[in-house]
């Protein structure tokens, strides 16, 4: 398969992503959203990488990943921390994250 | 036989993230992100990157997924009723047109580059391209420096995550002191110590509930 088709689909993931992050007002699926851009962006790097016959690109994917994992790690304690203090769950009213 | 795989994977990594776009439940849209991260898996095995592959579906659609599906069972799946007013139909329309420009541009960007190799299938290359010999290779001589950085950036989020997530006495939320008694079951409601014929729940050591003194978890609620 030419790389070409690989960053076709790449380009559709990320733009369904940003399509998800400004629609969604619910944070959990605003992160999802998020993630789906992440990994739009990790097929593009791989499919470089393929295109190069160079695997420094795949290890530019792990770190991508990482930096994925901490990002959800931080957004999902935000959502625990903004549950527990029974604030709406929804990225309009919580404009405000100060306190 | 490539190209089969790689229109099933596509389609399927496409029709996931739609998924997670369009599901209303946050629950459905985490098992669609799910699916869509198996199928990037396949994409990721077609560009001969075994590794990454392995440790997208262990990594990310194991741990990372169960954290979301923790999360997601905790604050609840289903909308308040507030949250289902819809989101402006201008803005919902703004929004498609963003992305459709976004990807006709991301497009425009890809095949109206000079690179010739993108036409291609990649250079023919060796057996153990993407194997976790040469990553580890790499990510242990050449890129040492971003590797560490990584894990302090891992070490970081996750203390992060507890200190956002612990609970905490706020502004007008006033912790009530728990009791110890009120964890403590009255006598003869059937505990597996009294069935064995130990003493009542009133004992200090009692199994699992009946504990002595309030620990944490004690006043969360919700669980």
């Amino acid at each position: 398969m030419n790389v070409n088709w690989y960053l076709m689909v790449s380009a559709l993931v990320f733009a369904i992503g940003a399509a998800g992050v400004l629609t969604r007002r619910n944070p959990l699926v605003v992160l999802l959203c998020l993630e789906l851009m992440l990994n739009a962006a990790n097929i593009a790097l791989i499919a470089f990488a393929r295109m190069w016959g160079n695997a420094e690109g795949q290890i530019f994917a792990i770190i991508v990943m990482v930096v994925a994992a901490c990002e959800v790690c931080i957004g999902l304690g935000l959502v625990v921390a903004i549950f527990r203090r029974r604030l709406p769950i929804d990225v309009d009213e919580i404009r405000e994250l100060h306190g | 036989m490539s190209e089969v795989l790689f229109f099933i994977a596509g389609i399927g990594a496409v029709c996931g993230a739609v998924g997670v776009v369009m599901v209303r439940n946050p629950f459905y849209a985490v098992l669609a992100l799910v699916f869509h991260l198996l199928s990037l898996a396949a994409l990721f095995l077609l560009l001969q990157a075994q590794f990454v592959a392995a440790a997208q579906v262990v990594v990310y659609a194991g741990a990372v997924m169960v954290l979301y599906v923790f999360v997601v069972a905790y604050v609840g799946a289903a909308e308040p009723p507030r949250l289902r007013a819809p989101v402006g139909r201008g803005q919902r329309a703004a929004a498609l047109l963003f992305a459709l420009a976004l990807f006709v541009e991301l497009a425009i960007a890809v095949l109206g580059s000079s690179l010739k190799a993108l036409d291609s299938g990649g250079p023919t290359v060796e057996a153990n391209f993407g194997s976790p010999a040469q990553i580890g290779d790499l990510l242990l001589t050449k890129f040492l420096l971003p590797f560490e950085v990584a894990s302090f950036l891992l070490l970081i989020a996750a203390v992060g995550a507890v200190v956002l997530a612990r609970r905490r006495g706020g502004i007008g939320e006033e912790v009530e002191p728990v009791a110890a008694a009120d964890y403590a079951l009255p006598p003869g409601v059937g505990t597996m110590r009294e069935g064995v014929g130990g003493p009542s729940s009133r004992e200090p050591f009692e199994l699992g509930v009946g504990g002595g003194e309030p620990t944490r978890e004690g006043g969360e609620g919700g669980w």
